[in-house]
């Protein structure tokens, strides 16, 4: 089953269309026209340095921001989508709520006419998907910061998302937990056919889980890469590596 | 904090060695209470010797005896009972103002600017400077002793409250919205329990400043409640029944505190701070 390039996206995975998007924030444009087409089930990687609007980018994606000029547009075939209903979004930190057990934070990413009765069994089946089924009751607290960033990724994914955003999320992890993390997302992604928008500032994780890797630099797509590689990766790879040198090298030319 | 003895250890341990901890365990629940045990005692012991004259302090033995009497002529329960009505009356409308205005001022920019510096304003008066005042325009009816609580619980509970909504993790409201929380439910959710901890800060401090101002308008402008039992009284040279009023005082004062912090734990029972029993 393994060689194939892309996952096969689930029937409402949603489709981004992005047309001269443009935002400031009273100051110099962050994002100066930004043109963007994200098939349904396509796991995007974005790169680009620190403060080139990354996550500005997602959060108008999100729907967190209004674009300044410009069009953004979800759709599930022909069906428009309302960002707060389709898109879920992984922050750098958990986020967790401190007062909420694991499994009341993960009830939050539930639509909000979920029955009653179906509740707690969704956000049971969110958890037992990320590893943490046992821990529903406990306090957030008690867990590490893999962990933690586990239940965020189960809060995100218990509403079924057509569209995942992640902004940085594995940053702050160390190095073992991240590539476990990195292999649980791209799990879960074949598994729901969502498509992806993963912001990092790790080149060797963006061609390791993405189909393709845009880079943003002055507010624009610098560059736009389709890693048409089989899955699953393996680290280390040469192929792998000649991506992510091409995507250095340009990354480092930004720079002067 | 628990104490807890791993489960091997504890199959290990001689019957003897786990007594031992357990007389430990009370010796140190014991502690806190020696030195006013030890007290009580001395005080005892000198009224009896006649080193405390009777009419500056009486022995504890008579101040409980004064007790005795004013629970058995129903006294003491009245006069508790108006008391406590008081404090609770007053506290209520202070510090559900002082938790409406800081929630108002915490969320909004403009209810800030609107009333804060106001609040602030008031808040450097010390509110028992208004007691002349208030007898004149309350005489020392009901309202004067209300208000006056009131307006000492309104501070504390104000500007903890406040205090508490601006330190809310913007993150974490940044989040809920994401998530499609609207604003009642982010206030609920999110706001208020972020706020929680502050707004216990204010509580006990108010309940504090409740019976300091309690105690103050009832010794001076009332006809009925502890201090007005503790001021009449002393017209009569009652020593011990003063002794007594004011041991009544620091009991209520006590188990208002106790009260405030068992909500507290049981509130806060996710912040690892207040979870060691
Ligand atoms: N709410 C905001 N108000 C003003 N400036 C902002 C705001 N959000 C982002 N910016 C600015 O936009 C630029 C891009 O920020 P950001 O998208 O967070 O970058 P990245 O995620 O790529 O590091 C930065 O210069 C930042 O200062
Ligand atoms: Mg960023």
């Amino acid at each position: 089953m393994d060689g194939m390039v892309q996952a096969p996206a689930r029937a409402g995975a949603a489709a981004v269309g992005i047309r001269g998007l443009r935002k400031d924030f009273g100051g110099p444009s962050v994002l100066q026209g930004i043109d963007l087409d994200i098939p349904a089930g396509q796991f995007l990687a974005v790169v680009g340095r620190s403060g080139c609007g990354k996550s500005t980018l997602l959060r108008l994606i999100a729907g967190l921001d209004r674009p300044s000029a410009g069009t953004l547009a979800l759709q599930a075939g022909p069906e428009r989508l309302a960002p707060e209903a389709a898109v879920r979004l992984m922050f750098q930190e958990p986020r967790l709520l401190p007062w909420s057990s694991i499994r009341g934070n993960v009830e939050v990413g539930l639509a909000r006419d979920t029955p009653a009765a179906l509740r707690e069994a969704r956000a049971q089946a969110a958890l037992a998907e990320v590893g943490l089924a046992d821990r529903a009751a406990e306090w957030p607290s008690v867990l590490s910061g893999g962990q933690k960033q586990r239940v965020a990724l189960a809060r995100a994914l218990v509403s079924r998302p057509r569209l995942l955003v992640l902004d940085e999320p594995l940053g702050a992890l160390d190095a073992l937990t991240r590539i476990g993390m990195q292999a649980l997302v791209e799990e879960v992604w074949r598994a729901e056919g969502f498509t992806a928008v993963l912001v990092t500032h790790d080149v060797g994780e963006a061609v390791a889980l993405a189909d393709r890797v845009i880079l943003l630099e002055r507010g624009r797509v610098a560059m736009d890469l389709a890693i048409d590689l089989p899955r699953p990766r393996r680290r280390g790879d040469a192929a792998l590596a000649g991506f992510e040198a091409r995507i250095l090298e340009r990354l480092l030319a930004g720079e002067r | 904090m628990s104490g807890a003895v791993l489960p091997q250890a504890g199959l290990a341990a001689p019957a003897a060695r786990r007594a031992g901890l357990a007389w430990r365990g009370l010796g140190r629940s014991a502690l806190p209470w020696l030195l006013p045990a030890l007290l009580l005692l001395a005080w005892q012991a000198g009224s009896m010797a006649g080193w405390i004259e009777e009419e500056v302090l009486p022995a504890p033995s008579a101040v409980l005896a004064a007790g005795w009497d004013l629970a058995q002529s129903g006294e003491l329960l009245r006069n508790i009972e108006v008391s406590a009505w008081r404090a609770l009356a007053g506290f209520a409308i202070g510090g559900g103002l002082g938790l409406g205005f800081g929630v108002l001022t915490g969320l909004s920019r403009l209810g800030e600017r609107l009333l804060d510096s106001s609040v602030q304003m008031l808040r450097n008066i010390p509110h028992l400077a208004l007691i002349p005042l208030v007898i004149l325009w309350f005489g020392i009816d009901e309202a004067a002793k209300l208000f006056l609580v009131a307006l000492g619980s309104f501070f504390p509970v104000y500007v903890n409250t406040m205090h508490g909504v601006r330190s809310v993790d913007p993150q974490l409201v940044e989040m809920g919205r994401a998530y499609g929380m609207d604003a009642p439910r982010l206030f609920r959710r999110i706001v208020l329990p972020g706020a929680l901890p502050s707004i216990f800060v204010g509580l006990r401090y108010g309940l504090g400043i409740m019976w300091l101002t309690l105690i103050v308008a009832e010794t001076i402008a009332a006809n009925s409640g502890i201090g007005y039992m503790a001021m009449h009284a002393r017209e009569f040279m009652l020593v011990d029944v003063v002794v007594f009023s004011i041991l009544v005082y620091a009991l209520l004062g006590k188990l208002a505190d106790s009260l405030a912090r068992l909500l507290e734990r049981l509130c806060l029972s996710w912040n690892p701070a207040y979870r060691s029993a």
